[in-house]
């Protein structure tokens, strides 16, 4: 069942034209996972999302690796604060 | 569509050579990028705009049209026989890309060229679909409940579900309902943000409810009975003798419902408002003097 919700990544690197060993780059940095299986990498479909915005910053904003690492930990912060910021926003209804 | 000038746009000259409009697309595409600036729709329609202008001008015969037609480049198009784009429209996508196109279907054809990811390499590459964005205004009691509804995004019908317990500001994901996946990449996913609006008397904070119930003074001194509003319906209460204005009671099970678990509630708080009574009778004032002596 499990296996339905994987890309090979060749397959996913094929279709976006980039190196596995950028996809095996991404990893080193703790960016996104592989999961091997009988000596095929995979990418579960969770992570593509993710995964297709690193290659857009890559390919399209001429972003390396350790930008990307820069952006993805401060987007991950924007959206903490965002949720803070909504929560507030909850909290200050009270009042209204 | 009113003209937009892509040299302004990418705030170049008429004269930028191809590095320098790559330069100017790269600075402007860092700076408004949409996965640079989640939910920022300001920013969305920068970049699509930025993206346009890179579109046309860094391809030297869209560029070259745009230059002696001007504001009029689209129409152009037209006048030279669609050649081009009828080959084009083999193309998957292509039902766009017909030579007798509006002004405004050109424009979403650049809108389909990017929302994938970007453009599109030699190769015909699999792209994801663009994510799509929408806001639902619901009240109080809509959020309350597990319920149906019906939206339409890009002309299209989706019936979805909201749970109950739906937060203010939350956004939640309906997978694969957003734009169409480009060569048969997935489609892209729906967004829907909830705008969910103030309840008069009753006040919400995550799971739990507040609201403020007046009380008349012989109630709050003797004590008694009295009936409450709650969303789920009245509530009958007993009133302890001798309460002070601006006590809280909970009554707990009876606030909001908890996100996605049905039958369960958060707890509803009630602060008692001590009305003194007006117009007294003057029999009314003189016990009131007698109390105020004892």
């Amino acid at each position: 069942m499990k296996a339905k919700n994987l890309i090979a990544l060749d397959v996913f690197c094929f279709n976006h034209n980039i190196e596995i060993s950028f996809v095996s780059s991404l990893q080193q940095n703790g960016l996104i996972e592989i999961t091997t299986i009988e000596e095929t990498n995979f990418i579960d479909v969770s992570q593509l999302q993710q995964l297709e915005k690193i290659v857009r910053f890559y390919n399209e904003l001429d972003i390396n690796i350790e930008g990307i690492e820069t952006i993805t930990h401060l987007l991950d912060r924007v959206n903490v604060l965002q949720n803070e910021i909504i929560a507030l926003r909850n909290r200050l209804r009270l009042y209204e | 569509m009113e003209f937009v000038d892509y040299y302004k746009v990418l705030g170049i000259g008429k004269t930028a050579t191809p590095k320098e409009i790559k330069a100017a697309y790269r600075k402007l595409a860092r700076k408004f990028h949409p996965d640079l600036n989640p939910n920022d729709k300001d920013a969305k329609k920068n970049f699509q705009q930025i993206n346009e202008a890179n579109e046309v001008l860094s391809d030297p015969e869209k560029r070259k049209k745009f230059d002696q037609h001007g504001k009029d480049w689209q129409h152009a198009e037209e006048y030279e026989k669609a050649n081009q784009y009828n080959q084009q429209s083999q193309n998957p996508r292509g039902g766009r890309y017909s030579s007798t196109q509006s002004e405004g279907d050109f424009s979403d054809f650049f809108e389909s060229m990017f929302g994938g990811g970007g453009r599109s390499s030699g190769r015909q590459a699999k792209y994801r679909g663009e994510d799509y964005t929408t806001e639902i205004h619901l009240n109080l009691m809509d959020a309350y409940i597990t319920h149906k509804q019906t939206l339409t995004v890009n002309g299209k019908n989706i019936r979805i579900t909201i749970p109950c317990g739906i937060e203010n500001g939350q956004t939640i994901k309906i997978p694969g309902h957003g734009g169409q996946g480009l060569n048969g990449g997935p489609n892209g996913d729906l967004y829907i943000s909830f705008s969910i609006s103030n309840h008069p008397n009753i006040k919400r904070l995550g799971n739990d409810l507040f609201t403020i119930v007046d009380l008349d003074l012989y109630t709050a001194v003797l004590g008694g009975e009295i009936t409450v509003e709650t969303l789920s319906g009245k509530v009958k209460l007993k009133v302890k003798p001798e309460t002070q204005n601006g006590t809280k009671v909970k009554l707990k099970g009876k606030g909001f419902s908890v996100y996605k678990k049905e039958g369960e509630f958060g707890d509803l708080q009630l602060t008692y408002n001590i009305k003194i009574p007006t117009n007294l009778t003057d029999r009314q004032k003189a016990l009131f003097a007698e109390l105020s002596k004892m």
